[in-house]
């Protein structure tokens, strides 16, 4: 990402970002692009409005225009309440949305924005406020590369997604597709017997033995479930719970990736 | 589609970036200019009479004054080199280089906010001075050169306290770094005579950057004659800062890689 950036020489390799060569065309491309790390790029001791404006102001806008700019971000970033307090008193939240209001100030707004796990250590409304900020940029026409660790959330933005392990891509596709490499929908019956869990133990694509739990293929409708549980426990004496769990990309992942601690999928 | 700002205008932005900064911290800016008006207070009450710094001087604080002009420097430094190593942990470095802002109006930013810092512990220097009896005879071309001097080596110093800053790899030892700064007016005639020195460290004291600048603000402002000190002093204040700038221009460049 921070080669995409510019902000780091590649080992080999050419890349474009928005029709520019990121090593010929640095400039072009610092003009087009946005970035937003996950350590907060505001000065702490300076407030929201005081930040937004002086950004503006190193983008070329004039003062009165950059006083203009700041204003509108701080409306449509929710932070007007918060303009005139120092950045060190903001959330973790708050933060992140002045550090992206920050990268917009230029005009026109970059087309291309750079998202560095821009939701880690976020509580989950925050992190909810800002996957409608990045849905926004989207639907203002911007392209948006994020990485994240939270495989959830890749889900809930993005249109591509490509999986990384040990530095590979190994993987790249919408999330249905990947999805759809897992199977779809799993039915988990958790057994009352021992007898009962052995007995299905064979049908099953997810076994857990120590909870009793079984997970056997299904294709999520009520008809299929209802035919299922009828033909393998006809006497209504071996199920004691179940549920339909969709496949996640936690599965996909899983599936594709060796043991890994860290692999940020990109969006 | 606004126009790509100059380094000018990014330079007058990142000023007045840093300027705010230090309002923001007047806890440590002012303590950064207490500490030197503390030392002549000590240097002139408890040390001053042990001194014995000849019969061209009427009293110590006489003799004094510039030596501790030049503590101010050097403890301003500090402040300096910690906010340019600040900047560079942060994530706030790479903001500022996707906008395309060089290292040079950064730099330039903390460096004139840096002197103007100075600028104010100077006068708060010479205010207290004159209340504890400091008399200067200075001629108004006098007045000019020392504050040319005086200028000069604060612009110099600064811009290698932003180089320290790069240097170091946190703020702690950013400020820890500078400390050479603040030593080096003791091996010199800023306190004492050279001549009162052990004989090895004549050679040391008597070519130092600090010694020649020493020598003209005292010079002038008693106007006494200085010979060509200022000039030598004016020679090394360029020569530092064109090293500094040259150098923290390598260094950003390490380590932005």
């Amino acid at each position: 990402m921070r080669i995409l950036a510019t902000l780091a020489t590649a080992d080999s390799g050419t890349a474009r970002v928005a029709g520019h060569d990121v090593v010929a065309d640095r400039r072009a491309v610092r003009r087009a692009i946005s970035l937003t790390g996950q350590f907060a790029a505001v000065d702490e001791t300076l407030t929201g409005e005081e930040n937004l404006r002086m950004m503006a102001r190193l983008s070329g806008l004039t003062r009165t225009r950059a006083r203009r700019r700041a204003e509108e971000l701080l409306v449509r970033f929710g932070l007007t309440d918060a303009a005139r307090r120092q950045a060190r008193t903001y959330s973790g939240g708050m933060r992140r949305r002045l550090d992206l209001a920050a990268g917009l100030v230029g005009s026109p707004e970059p087309g291309v924005f750079f998202l560095d796990e821009p939701t880690t250590g976020l509580d989950p409304r925050s992190r909810r406020e800002l996957w409608q900020v990045v849905r926004d940029l989207a639907g203002r026409g911007a392209a948006v590369l994020l990485t994240t660790q939270y495989l959830e959330e890749a889900d809930q933005l993005a249109d591509r997604i490509t999986v990384l392990d040990k530095g590979r891509a190994v993987a790249e596709g919408t999330p249905e597709t990947l999805k759809s490499r897992v199977s779809g929908h799993r039915l988990d019956l958790v057994l009352s017997s021992r007898e009962a869990y052995l007995r299905l133990a064979t049908r099953a694509v997810h076994h857990s033995p120590e909870t009793l739990t079984l997970g056997l293929p299904t294709d999520g409708t009520a008809a299929h479930a209802r035919a299922l549980l009828d033909e393998i426990d006809p006497h209504r004496t071996d199920i004691d719970r179940f549920s339909v769990r969709s496949a996640t990309l936690d599965d996909v992942f899983l599936a594709l990736t060796t043991d890994r601690t860290e692999a940020p999928a990109h969006v | 589609m606004s126009d790509a700002p100059g380094a000018l205008t990014h330079a007058t932005v990142m000023t007045g970036r840093s300027l705010l900064l230090s309002r923001r911290n007047i806890d440590a800016v002012i303590t950064s200019m207490m500490l030197p008006i503390m030392l002549m207070l000590i240097f002139v009450y408890f040390f001053g009479g042990a001194i014995d710094t000849g019969t061209a001087y009427d009293s110590y604080v006489m003799y004094v004054v510039p030596g501790v002009l030049f503590l101010c420097a050097g403890f301003g430094s500090a402040t300096t080199a910690v906010a340019v190593s600040e900047d560079m942990k942060g994530g706030i470095i790479d903001r500022f280089r996707s906008l395309d802002i060089g290292a040079m109006p950064i730099l330039a930013g903390h460096v004139v906010a840096s002197t103007v810092r100075n600028l104010v512990s100077t006068t708060l220097v010479f205010a207290v001075a004159l209340l504890i009896g400091f008399r200067p005879a200075a001629t108004p071309a006098g007045w000019l050169a020392v504050t040319a001097v005086l200028l000069a080596y604060i612009v110099a110093l600064s811009w290698i306290s932003a180089a320290i800053g790069l240097l170091a790899r946190t703020p702690e030892a950013a400020g820890g770094f500078t400390f050479f700064m603040s030593f080096l007016p003791y091996p010199s005639s800023a306190f004492v005579p050279v001549d009162s020195m052990p004989g090895w460290l004549h050679g040391f004291a008597d070519h130092q950057p600090v010694t020649p600048a020493i020598e003209s603000l005292r010079g002038l402002l008693l106007d006494q004659p200085v010979g060509n000190a200022p000039w030598t002093a004016l020679a090394w204040a360029a020569g530092i800062l064109t090293v500094a700038v040259a150098l923290s221009g390598v260094l950003f460049r390490v380590r932005t890689r």
